[in-house]
């Protein structure tokens, strides 16, 4: 242990303890999806890791893990973060949505169906993520321009390369939504 | 990431109170592996999270400052306006009082980072952040700004580093916001453990590396960032803040400029021109400023004030190539700022 002078320490008398929780596992409710999940973590576990491995949410993908590719996208009361870089302890009462939770799960949602129409597909593990801004960017700018989806889906990393497809496959899915 | 406890704060003074460090004095150590008895204050935590997974902090503490109420909001003050600490970037880019009188900071926040960091990262975390350089990154490096012996990068890999003043570390600042905010005269309002409040100007808050070498601005232990102020601006005044990257999306940039200038026509009363990502802080080219002040701005002016601009530049082994670019950025950021 390294010795601290007394100045380092928090002042142990002001130390209230009653609304500190951790390391040990702590309770939590989650809203995902339009349902309530009581959950049992540790304070360092992401939302992302909660969704996947507490809640089998496994559409959500973890890559970088640092905020740096956004495959872990999901909704905070409709806007796409990036779940990695959210402790699930944060997420208070904010409604979590995930890919599984766009549609009913009998249909699929009309950007998920103009993806596979366009190939805007490789491999498949950016994918949900990029489906989650591109809805979100229809939600708030039901016919955007390429510039708006660019900058809609600048976060995404796809290493196979399918952003042209993706483009096309945004504008296609608008189209669609105003036929 | 370490486990740690999670503390939510009654008030900002039980916050301040309980912190024992900040992230900088968190990180410094002699041997390379940081202390794990300290308890830090998180906002965003875009910063603190990467630091904590890469196994380059590991506090013992998170005093979340996230759900303290009253400091996301942005308020008229004064003719200027008061940023809370907790305002996150998309709030900034989308503020329409932003977009129209201070725009250099609505760019500046609008480019940073992609937007699902945008949405949960604040403008207190963004100033605050650590570098990212990517000695200081690496667990492997133990390099002068965390308290080890050496600056790598000088005789390493430097593509990304700084042009000016990097004496001893060679760093550039990491935050775009700090380039708009200084050229735009903000201030902070910083609270301490009893209370008491100081404000500071942005430009003397952040710390060359002379001055200390392993912390960027001069926030103590126990100390919050309460306010964010912007200062009124006349009519006249015309900000632009401009970026260049290697790529259009998310991106740190290569090379980025803030412009702020006061205008009579086209003859410039004052200007304040700030380079980002060349500086261990966000570095004003006063040269460029006195170039411009007084005078009738056009293409020629404009050109003459950005070579001025980068007329000390000392540019490292590999990123010379940053001079040319700076050079243009700021020539087209002086001329946009003309028509903004």
């Amino acid at each position: 242990m390294l010795e601290k002078t007394p100045s380092d320490r928090p002042d142990a008398a002001q130390r209230p303890e009653a609304d500190t929780v951790g390391p040990h596992a702590v309770p939590l409710t989650l809203r995902v999806n339009g349902m309530t999940h009581t959950l049992s973590i540790t304070p360092e576990t992401t939302l992302a890791q909660a969704l996947r491995e507490q809640l089998d949410l496994t559409g959500t993908k973890i890559a970088c893990d640092r905020g740096a590719c956004s495959a872990c996208t999901v909704w905070l009361d409709g806007a796409p973060v990036c779940s990695c870089m959210v402790l699930a302890l944060e997420v208070g009462a904010r409604e979590v949505t995930t890919i599984e939770g766009l549609t009913d799960r009998e249909a699929l949602h009309p950007v998920q169906a103009a993806f596979i129409e366009h190939d805007a597909i490789q491999c498949g593990f950016c994918t949900p993520g990029l489906i989650m801004s591109c809805v979100a960017l229809l939600k708030r700018t039901p016919h955007p321009s390429e510039h708006e989806i660019r900058a809609a889906i600048s976060g995404h990393l796809c290493r196979c390369g399918t952003y042209p497809h993706v483009l096309s496959a945004v504008l296609a899915a608008a189209r669609t939504e105003e036929a | 990431m370490n486990g740690f406890e999670w503390m939510s704060p009654g008030s900002l003074e039980q916050a301040a109170r309980a912190a024992s460090a900040t992230v900088a004095t968190a990180m410094a150590c002699r041997s390379g592996t940081p202390a794990s008895d300290a308890a830090v204050l998180k906002a965003g935590g875009m910063d603190l999270l990467d630091l904590m997974k890469e196994g380059l902090l590991s506090p013992r503490r998170l005093i979340n400052l996230r759900t303290l109420p009253g400091l996301d909001r942005i308020e008229p003050a004064g003719g200027g306006l008061r940023i809370g600490p907790n305002v996150t970037l998309a709030q900034l880019a989308a503020d329409e009082r932003l977009r129209t009188r201070w725009s250099a900071l609505a760019d500046s926040a609008g480019g940073a980072a992609s937007p699902q960091i945008r949405q949960i990262a604040t403008l207190a975390g963004n100033l605050l952040q650590r570098p990212r350089c990517w000695y200081f990154r690496s667990r492997a490096h133990h390099c002068v700004r965390k308290g080890g012996e050496t600056c790598f990068a000088f005789a390493g890999e430097n593509q990304y580093h700084a042009i000016f003043e990097h004496n001893g570390c060679a760093i550039v600042h990491p935050s775009t916001c700090a380039t708009a905010l200084v050229a735009l005269g903000a201030r902070l309002e910083i609270t301490d453990r009893a209370g008491a409040k100081r404000t500071v100007s942005l430009e003397e808050f952040f710390l060359l590396p002379q001055a200390d070498l392993q912390r960027e601005n001069r926030l103590e232990s126990g100390e919050i960032v309460t306010a964010i102020e912007l200062p009124a601006q006349p009519a006249s005044v015309r900000s632009v803040h401009l970026r260049y990257a290697q790529t259009e999306s998310f991106d740190r940039p290569l090379a980025e400029v803030a412009v702020v200038l006061d205008l009579a026509e086209a003859v410039c009363r004052k200007a304040a021109i700030v380079l980002g990502a060349c500086a261990p802080v966000p570095h004003r080219a006063r040269a460029a400023e006195a170039a411009l002040t007084g005078q009738r701005i056009d293409e020629a002016l404009a050109r003459a004030a950005a070579h001025a601009a980068l007329q000390d530049a000392m540019p490292l082994s590999g990123n010379a190539y940053k001079v040319p670019i700076f050079t243009a950025v700021v020539r087209r950021a002086i001329l946009a700022a003309l028509v903004a």
